[in-house]
């Protein structure tokens, strides 16, 4: 069993999302439950802190592309903060940074919101 | 249930298990001495092999077996990954277009294209009952 642990905290309108331990396509399901929770509730403004985040597969990665197109359709965006450096790699890998915001800590990537 | 030889893992069909994989290939990395980054990749590699076999070859049955061969020489760490599913060739699946697929609020199709980036050499052989996939990380 992968070890991950997905939770929300809230700074104002912005939702943050912590992400923890190993991200694959075993607990990729955990991490779109909590897109849809926010969906649900009307909260589009959302900041991923990967602090704690180890690892993550192109089926993590497919869960922000699922779920981006929708939240900046609502005047929100999902952006990423606090990477460590292989997971970052990844991202890279793909092109991400072209697409998404990516920030070293979360306190920049919320006030972009703002 | 999991049988582990030394260089030989075999698992049942079923994401629950992609963290022994990823361990797997970890500790047979350590065994010839890969550095972190570079078991890293090959880990990732090898875990979305076995994601699309579960996924695609497989169609997500839990009864079906995936195994996984580690060898190693002096400046290759070839695993080789074979399944009795559905003919699957990766070298089809065509590069992505992350934007395209974001408009259409999907996530797929990164997988393949992840593992050739993060390997050297990507071998595909269709078996009369399955599929073999080889998977080939050059080093010094």
């Amino acid at each position: 069993m992968a070890d991950f642990n997905v939770s929300s905290r809230i700074d104002g309108d912005v939702n943050l999302i912590d992400v923890k331990g190993y991200l694959d396509a075993h607990t990729a399901p955990d991490l779109e439950n909590e897109f849809n929770k926010l969906i649900e509730r009307k909260r589009f403004k959302v900041v991923v802190n990967f602090s704690e985040l180890n690892y993550i597969s192109s089926a993590g990665l497919g869960v922000f592309m699922a779920y981006v197109e929708t939240m900046r359709e609502q005047s929100g965006d999902i952006k990423f903060s606090n990477l460590k450096d292989d997971v970052y790699s990844i991202f890279d890998l793909l092109g991400f940074p072209v697409l998404y915001e990516f920030y070293k800590e979360e306190k920049e990537a919320i006030q972009k919101f703002r | 249930m999991l049988n582990i030889l030394k260089n030989e893992l075999t698992l049942e069909s079923s994401t629950d298990h992609l963290s022994e994989v990823r361990n797997f290939v970890e500790v047979n990395g350590i065994k010839v001495g890969l550095n972190k980054q570079t078991i890293a990749h090959i880990s990732l590699a090898v875990d979305e092999a076995c994601t699309n076999i579960i996924k695609h070859a497989y169609s997500n049955d839990l009864t079906k077996k995936i195994k996984i061969k580690i060898k190693t020489s002096e400046n290759k760490f070839t695993v080789i990954i074979t399944d009795s599913g559905k003919h699957f060739d990766p070298n089809k699946v065509p590069e992505p277009n992350i934007e395209k697929i974001q408009k259409m609020k999907k996530g797929g199709g990164l997988g393949m294209f992840l593992m050739k980036k993060l390997m050297d050499e990507v071998h595909y052989n269709p078996k009369a009952n399955g599929n073999e996939l080889i998977l080939i990380k050059n080093y010094n």
